[in-house]
């Protein structure tokens, strides 16, 4: 009887908190943690980290003249403003009525307050921006919200995460839940987390974002990518922030 | 885009050499790539970088396309005077970029 109850008591407990995550936050360990000695070592020399040329730029640009203002007339020094707001995103914009990341926020202020063209995906000046927004949130934790109206979208990106894709019929979890810290040929797999980015990747030679990460992913498994904005690559990134949750930010990280 | 990040040491002293890193944001398309259709992508790579402290030169690079993209340089000039450091480069497309930074010997 009491062994019933215990295990009614487990289930109750099992499906009340269907939204633990499989990594602790003491198990969490950034990407940058399974990288060599050597892009540590550039991640954590501000010089020599190449990210900084975004950062730089993207300084510019937040005082650069638009025809509805600049980003500084609006929001000041962004040192104080923008600082913890990139720990935020994704996140929901009543607006979209759906989640939105940084580089669609920004895209929101230059179209709807500066009067200004989009910026394309993975463009420079994009990078730049989010770059330097992201960056003020250095060393702060990854802390999104997945409660109320994010939680559809949260949904979404989990069953992206937890399904089979491509060719290889591989999920997000098989390799960065299940088989992080064993070897794929020469790398590492990691944790998957995204609190590096927008980041210096060696591989691409220059700056470049989450989303375009998690395409890569797509690619490795032999997966049709979603399109650079996709609904779904929002989605995905909003899980895998709540996977991180806690992970202080390193924009702008350096990565293999 | 003539971007560059330029650091140089708190305490510089008089007679003694002192670190100078420099980084320049530039792609270093090396010429054996293509773009998306298939064309190849010419090469252009920042093929001079000049440094000159007080008016002389005091270090020069010429690159190819074995260099990596956003160069990183560093070297170590002896302190004389007060005075600025000038960086110039170019590159293949004949884009010119310069940077500047202050020296202040103790």
């Amino acid at each position: 009887m009491l062994r019933t109850i215990a295990i009614c008591a487990m289930l109750g407990a099992a499906t009340s908190h269907a939204q633990d995550r499989a990594l602790a936050t003491d198990q969490l360990r950034s990407g940058i943690e399974f990288s060599g000695a050597d892009v540590r070592a550039m991640q954590a020399d501000d010089l020599a980290n190449p990210g900084f040329l975004w950062v730089d730029r993207g300084e510019t640009l937040w005082r650069a003249d638009a025809p509805g203002g600049s980003c500084a007339s609006c929001h000041g020094d962004a040192k104080s403003s923008m600082r913890g707001v990139a720990a935020r995103y994704p996140l929901f914009d009543a607006g979209h009525k759906t989640v939105i990341d940084l580089d669609e926020r920004i895209n929101d202020c230059r179209q709807g307050r500066q009067h200004e063209q989009a910026l394309p995906r993975e463009s420079e000046d994009l990078l730049a921006l989010s770059a330097y927004v992201a960056h003020q949130s250095r060393g702060l934790p990854t802390s999104v919200r997945i409660d109320g109206p994010a939680q559809p979208a949260f949904d979404r990106g989990r069953t992206l995460y937890l399904q089979r894709h491509g060719q290889m019929n591989l999920s997000c979890a098989q390799c960065h839940e299940q088989n992080w810290g064993k070897r794929l040929y020469a790398e590492t797999i990691s944790q998957g987390h995204g609190s590096g980015f927008p980041a210096y990747r060696l591989e691409w030679q220059k700056l470049g974002s989450l989303q375009r990460r998690i395409r890569a992913c797509f690619f490795g498994i032999r997966a049709e990518a979603p399109q650079p904005g996709a609904q779904e690559l929002t989605d995905l990134e909003l899980y895998l922030a709540w996977r991180a949750q806690g992970l202080p930010i390193e924009a702008p990280g350096v990565r293999r | 885009m003539a971007d560059a990040r330029i650091s140089l040491p708190q305490d510089i002293r008089r007679g003694e050499p002192f670190e100078v890193r420099i980084s320049i944001r530039h792609a270093m398309e090396t010429g054996y790539r293509t773009d998306e259709t298939g064309k190849p992508v010419p090469r252009n790579v920042v093929n001079r970088l000049l440094c000159r402290y007080g008016g002389e030169d005091v270090f020069v690079v010429r690159m190819t396309s074995g260099i990596a993209a956003n160069p990183y340089f560093r070297f170590f000039v002896t302190a004389r005077e007060s005075g600025s450091l000038d960086f110039e480069w170019v590159d293949d497309a004949g884009n010119r970029g310069q940077a500047q930074a202050q020296v202040k010997v103790a």
